[in-house]
């Protein structure tokens, strides 16, 4: 079991910048040891939440101070050869990267740089100076998320990608974020910068798992830039257990005619809280926001979606999907701004829950603030018990009650998954599903 | 085959059937039919075993088991079959899967063996045919954005596919056009044989010129207030519900 030891976590946190800075050795001469600071400046100020709005229904700070001491918050480097490669997405190729703990694994690693300019982040500080003080920061900067500031007080590494002018990559890039929670609990602070150029294509895959039965945090954000005519597709995939806390910010930036479909799949996790935010800066963009729970036990999720439409003619989509099982709780907070010169915005919101038990329970909340006159938008939230009528169609076919509701709770949830156009991927999310429900795969 | 003896039914409290009596033996068409509200469809639901109906008296045999002692699941697998008046929509189910895994149900029940893929769709086949109904209708999401008619032709492939001994047909003639109609009926004719049985609930004696009933029977207020042949179907097409009525109510 994890130590009972209370802690001062924020001032913690705040103390063991010092030691952070000792092992940057040579880095904490780059612009970004400047952003590291201010971010901790910005950080003492507010700390970690208690009982702000933002956080309301999904409070960290009781977890954290409870089941982590942080007595080793920056680990030497590990190697996935004590434990094999189950992580790995099965048949999906492409541009791996491989963190553990926080760390590159190299070993582990396998990508090429002449479709995408791609290396761990920590070798772009000093090679890529220029796209570092162009974009590292620029989107989360105004973001007074706690997490995100603690986040850029401590992160090291993660993936930067720059993605070259029409550049259409099929080959994804595939980032393995492994806590390794086997011997001691782990903490990481992953931390991606991802540039889409001008008319280019791509596909980004976060994938967070744990190794191990100790507790583990990760507190990630990435910064994402779609410039004009780009389309990018991000996924953010967690398959954990309930040791796990995760906290991240996935920041978008969108430009002119630019496309982001956004996925989110979340299996299980013992506090998870996913804030994805969108900014379309300019006209003609596409939004689309995809998103699926699934929880048991104690699991706690919690999504938080913004997306901000600033300029005229463009279009966001979302749809968000739970199935809440035994004990388990979720949120689900849906921002959409239309900015009063965002007329002819389409904007549409559709927030869908299953709860399988009493005691489950599911928040809801979407947050529409428009000030523009000529838009459309729509939302939607249901949130019930399985379909009584379709349970009993079912039924009165012959399908036994188990089966039945399996094939239902499967067919709710893989219409999440009809927008994944990456085959392997799919599958391996089906089978997820599939197991999940005990139902034959598709 | 189908023994319903003084079957008294309620839901939320309310009493709906009052002492239903009804005999349906093997090769038989028996039609129901009656006034909005008269609990026709109760009894086509509470057949097919809906949990929302509580049974407050009676009994049901079926080919001499309990009927109302089986789960609905257990009812399609002893070959009850309901074509909903109002067949559901299920999002991410194909019809083809949907009815790949009640088939193999009911043949596990059966003592069957599974059907393979390549049988199954042979079978699938020649069921289409009779049915009328299309290929790429099946591949669909079971019922999703279905016209009526393709939703009646739907739950009539599936009886095809099932081969129920009872079919009970629940208001299969409500929003159907006069060529869907002849298309479900025909459907329905081809299937009959000696062995099983048909009940059709309807409100409207224009399905009955295309099923013809041995049987009709008046359901008024909970209880069968007059049985009769296919002549009687004539007539209350012609003089309406209100006789009827009257003459329930003079009898009370």
């Amino acid at each position: 079991m994890s130590q009972q030891v209370d802690i001062n976590i924020n001032q913690l946190f705040i103390d063991k910048f010092s030691d952070f800075e000792h092992q940057l050795n040579g880095q904490k001469t780059l612009p970004i040891h400047d952003l590291r600071k201010k971010a901790l400046h910005k950080f003492k100020e507010l700390g970690i939440p208690n009982s702000h709005e933002e956080y309301k229904y999904t409070n960290f700070k009781k977890a954290l101070t409870k089941n982590f001491t942080f007595n080793q918050l920056f680990k030497s480097k590990n190697d996935s050869s004590s434990f094999g490669n189950d992580y790995i997405i099965n048949e999906l190729e492409g541009n791996v990267l491989v963190f553990i703990n926080g760390q590159f694994s190299e070993s582990d690693s396998h990508f090429k740089s002449d479709e995408i300019d791609i290396k761990p982040l920590a070798n772009a500080y000093s090679e890529n100076p220029d796209t570092i003080a162009q974009h590292f920061g620029n989107y989360s900067k105004n973001n007074e998320d706690s997490y995100a500031l603690l986040n850029s007080t401590y992160c090291n590494n993660g993936v930067f990608a720059q993605i070259g002018k029409n550049k259409i990559v099929n080959t994804p890039i595939i980032i393995y974020y492994i806590s390794d929670a086997r011997a001691d609990e782990a903490v990481s602070f992953p931390r991606n910068l991802i540039v889409a150029e001008s008319g280019s294509e791509s596909s980004i895959i976060e994938v967070y798992s744990t190794i191990g039965e100790k507790n583990s945090f990760s507190n990630a954000v990435t910064e994402i830039v779609v410039e004009e005519n780009a389309i990018l597709n991000y996924f953010k995939i967690l398959n954990e257990t309930e040791h796990v806390y995760h906290v991240g910010l996935t920041q978008a930036s969108q430009k002119k005619n630019s496309t982001i479909n956004a996925h989110s799949y979340t299996f299980g996790g013992g506090i998870i809280r996913n804030n994805l935010h969108i900014a379309q800066e300019d006209e003609n963009c596409t939004t689309n926001m995809f998103g699926l729970y699934l929880l048991n036990g104690n699991s706690h999720i919690d999504n938080h979606t913004e997306v901000d439409h600033k300029r005229p003619n463009s279009y966001s989509n979302e749809l968000y999907k739970g199935i809440l099982d035994e004990k388990s709780t979720g949120v689900f907070n849906g921002k959409i701004f239309v900015r009063r010169e965002a007329q002819k915005t389409n904007a549409f919101q559709s927030n869908k829950n299953i709860l399988l038990t009493n005691d489950a329970t599911i928040n809801s909340k979407p947050q529409l603030e428009i000030w523009a006159d000529d838009v459309k938008c729509s939302h939607g939230c249901t949130t019930g018990q399985m379909d009584e009528e379709a349970l009993f169609y079912l039924r009165a076919r012959g399908i036994d009650k188990d089966k039945a509701r399996a094939m239902l709770l499967y067919a709710f949830s893989i219409d999440v998954l009809k927008n994944v156009t990456i085959e392997p991927l799919k599958k391996y999310l089906d089978h997820i599903i599939a197991q999940r429900f005990n139902q034959e795969e598709l | 085959m189908l023994n319903i003896t003084n079957l008294k039914a309620s839901v939320e409290g309310k009493e709906i059937l009052k002492g239903i009596n009804l005999e349906v033996k093997p090769g038989e068409v028996h039609a129901i039919m009656g006034p909005n509200g008269s609990g026709k469809s109760t009894l086509a639901s509470v057949l097919a075993g809906r949990e929302e109906y509580n049974v407050d008296g009676g009994e049901v045999s079926f080919n001499g088991d309990d009927l109302l002692e089986l789960s609905p699941e257990d009812r399609a697998r002893e070959g009850v079959f309901l074509a909903f008046q109002y067949p559901i929509e299920i999002p991410g189910v194909s019809t083809t899967n949907f009815l790949k895994t009640a088939v193999n149900q009911v043949r596990e029940y059966r003592g069957l063996e599974a059907l393979d893929a390549v049988s199954f769709l042979s079978i699938m086949k020649e069921k289409m045919k009779l049915v009328e109904i299309d290929q790429s209708l099946l591949s669909r999401p079971l019922n999703e954005g279905f016209s009526g008619g393709e939703k009646k032709r739907n739950e009539i492939f599936q009886m095809a596919m099932l081969a129920p001994t009872l079919a009970i047909l629940d208001e299969t003639d409500s929003g159907l056009d006069i060529d869907a109609l002849r298309i479900v009926a025909n459907g329905v004719n081809k299937l009959k044989s000696e062995k099983n049985a048909t009940i059709v609930v309807t409100h409207y004696q224009r399905l009955l010129d295309y099923i013809v009933p041995d049987f009709v029977h008046v359901l008024y207020n909970g209880k069968i207030v007059k049985s009769g042949t296919k002549e009687l179907a004539m007539e209350l097409e012609e003089k309406g519900y209100d006789w009827i009525k009257e003459e329930a109510n003079s009898v009370v």
